[in-house]
């Protein structure tokens, strides 16, 4: 084992290929190296097209009646059918739909809040910065699910609340990363030259210290969107989150609560359960080859 | 050191009026609390003299005043729907919280400092890439799933282990029994934080066996034992550290979910039904206590590093 790698590094000396490729070609192969991260994205985008796609695969509509109450897999029912009669996988599929979706807008509300209030903070420091950042603080120092949870008991649970809500609680991480960031680039030279080439603040902000910072950002917001699936998942187990009959990995866990459901028809619970965990590990292990490949200082 | 505190004391007390704030007026736009109770055979005036008595025809930033006044001459309040004081409630469930939190916290330590360290000295080894994705899943699985999937094999299927609540009903098994009833959701807590802990151990060894002064240590030939023992593992204390200061607010949390699965007595379930109760004075009671304790953690954090590594500077 040791041997091979030590093989592997000597056929390509360090240096020599990276001045031939492009950032993106190096990305690339770095992110390639990680097996797991590459069967990771495999997965993730059969998962994801199979949600995308689910009007044309599902084979019954996800509120339809459409068999026997609380029927095991058949082969007209591939995942079987709930209390009410109807099709698990139709379910299951318009659920993976519904819980990428939050996952997906929630990232992408805090890191807008994340990145716009760290930008601010960085570079104009001072009274804005202290402001801002106590107020991170004060988010950062809430037990999340609490806030969560008081925020989905008190605005009425529904699909576009909880998406606000998990996007606006999501966000003091990514607003310190990018603040930290920011304090160091405004130093940098090439900041500095625009400074004195009398550029416009937006294009400084947005054209020069944006651009930069993108990498670390990119990685955050895996982790983000994976945090996000499962605060979904949660809150609707727990019944506040996305409300039936709109059905969502988590509220599909619900019934589960129930002993006879728990008990007498896995069906009902472990399907959704797994998808749950498929996705969020697999955009863990995705950005932590991200991580690793988007790094300047990684080296090979 | 009297100093730092002090200061870190003082900076904590605008957060904390911050978050009070912010509590209250998220509160106030969900509406009265009294909304609840309206129906037929409840009248309008019984309504509006309740909302007197309680206050709450006043504006929210008096309300708001009254309870700070309150709060400072140690009165939390009263819960709307059971009339006993907020600090009552507080205190009579707090107990299993802590231990819950407790024991998980230290399983998690135990399951996740030696597998951080393994991971690290045999780095890109089988057994590494075994860990950290077995990390990878801890941190992957949602709770709640996981508490599910023991219910079925340790008390469904197999009948070892009781699902819910924190003693027997009618028996008196002491401490054995609560035990029993501890196992699992110490277990899922203990599983999920441990996850993020090895890898944030594992890149902290890692980081420590590439300086110079374990270098030394190999070079004076004292054996890789030794190296690893006394020299790595003092220097590994601090990651631990700003590990165990990174899961109190992510075990507050956590544990208001498992709570609610496993019955569990703590201030998790107490909360779950303030909050589907809109129970306002005890829901702001238990944000302050977390809020507190979250500062506590970072300010005894922060303090156990300066004791952990002399050269770090204070102040």
């Amino acid at each position: 084992m040791k041997k091979n790698r030590i093989d592997e590094k000597n056929k390509k000396p360090p240096g020599t290929d990276l001045a031939g490729e492009s950032y993106l070609h190096m990305v690339f192969r770095r992110f390639r190296r990680h097996h797991l991260a590459a069967v990771s994205l495999i997965v993730l985008g059969v998962i994801v097209c199979a949600a995308l796609l689910s009007p044309v695969i599902a084979p019954y509509e996800p509120n339809e009646i459409a068999g026997p109450f609380a029927q095991a897999p058949s082969r007209d029912f591939w995942l079987g059918t709930d209390q009410i009669g109807r099709d698990m996988f139709s379910r299951l599929l318009y659920a993976t739909r519904i819980s990428l979706l939050v996952g997906v807008m929630a990232t992408a509300i805090s890191t807008v809040i994340g990145v716009l209030l760290g930008l601010v903070a960085g570079y104009f420091g001072g009274l804005a910065d202290m402001i801002i950042m106590r107020f991170t603080d004060m988010v950062m120092s809430f037990p999340y699910i609490l806030l969560v949870l008081v925020a989905a008991a008190i605005f009425r649970p529904g699909l576009w609340n909880i998406i606000l809500i998990l996007g606006f609680v999501d966000w003091p991480g990514i607003a310190r990363l990018v603040r930290g960031n920011v304090l160091g680039l405004r130093e940098t030279n090439f900041v500095k030259g625009s400074l004195v080439a009398g550029m416009p603040l937006r294009h400084i902000l947005f054209s020069e210290i944006l651009p930069n910072t993108v990498a670390p950002i990119l990685v955050y917001a895996t982790s983000v969107l994976a945090l996000s699936i499962l605060d979904e998942a949660a809150l609707s187990f727990l019944g506040q989150g996305v409300q039936p009959p709109t059905a969502s990995l988590g509220n599909m866990l619900n019934g589960a609560q129930s002993l006879t459901v728990l008990t007498k028809q896995p069906w009902l619970w472990l399907p959704p359960g797994l998808v749950i965990v498929c996705i969020v590990i697999a955009i863990n292990f995705i950005g932590d080859a991200l991580r690793d490949a988007l790094d300047p200082n990684g080296g090979r | 050191m009297g100093k730092y505190i002090l200061k870190r004391i003082l900076i904590a007390i605008p957060v904390l009026i911050g978050i009070t704030i912010i509590d209250y007026t998220i509160m106030c736009m969900a509406g009265s609390p009294l909304a609840m109770l309206q129906g037929p055979r409840v009248s309008e005036a019984a309504i509006e003299a309740k909302e007197i008595a309680l206050g709450l025809d006043k504006p929210v930033y008096v309300q708001y005043f009254l309870w700070l006044k309150q709060l400072l001459h140690g009165n939390m309040g009263y819960s709307i729907k059971s009339f006993q004081p907020v600090s009552d409630l507080i205190g009579s469930h707090i107990g299993p919280t802590l231990l819950l939190m407790g024991v998980s916290l230290i399983a998690s330590l135990i399951l996740a400092v030696p597998a951080g360290i393994y991971s690290a000295i045999h780095q890109y080894s089988k057994g590494d890439y075994t860990v950290v994705t077995l990390s990878f899943l801890g941190s992957s699985v949602p709770g709640f799933f996981l508490s599910l999937l023991l219910i079925y094999i340790f008390t469904v299927r197999l009948g070892w282990l009781p699902s819910s609540g924190m003693t027997t009903l009618g028996a008196d098994g002491g401490a054995a029994d609560v035990a029993k009833h501890m196992v699992m959701p110490v277990i899922v807590l203990a599983f999920s934080m441990a996850g993020s802990n090895i890898r944030y151990i594992r890149s902290a060894v890692l980081e420590i066996l590439q300086q110079d002064y374990l270098r030394t240590a190999k070079a004076k030939g004292i054996g890789h034992f030794k190296v690893i023992c006394k020299h790595a593992l003092r220097n590994a204390l601090i990651p631990i550290i700003t590990v165990i200061g990174m899961e109190i607010p992510v075990l507050f949390g956590g544990a208001v979910i498992i709570e609610q699965i496993f019955s569990w007595p703590g201030l998790g379930l107490m909360t779950m039904s303030a909050i589907s109760g809109r129970d306002y004075p005890v829901i702001m009671g238990v944000c302050l206590l977390s809020a507190v304790v979250v500062l506590i953690g970072n300010l005894v954090t922060d303090i156990l590093y300066a004791l952990a590594d002399p050269t770090i500077q204070l102040d």
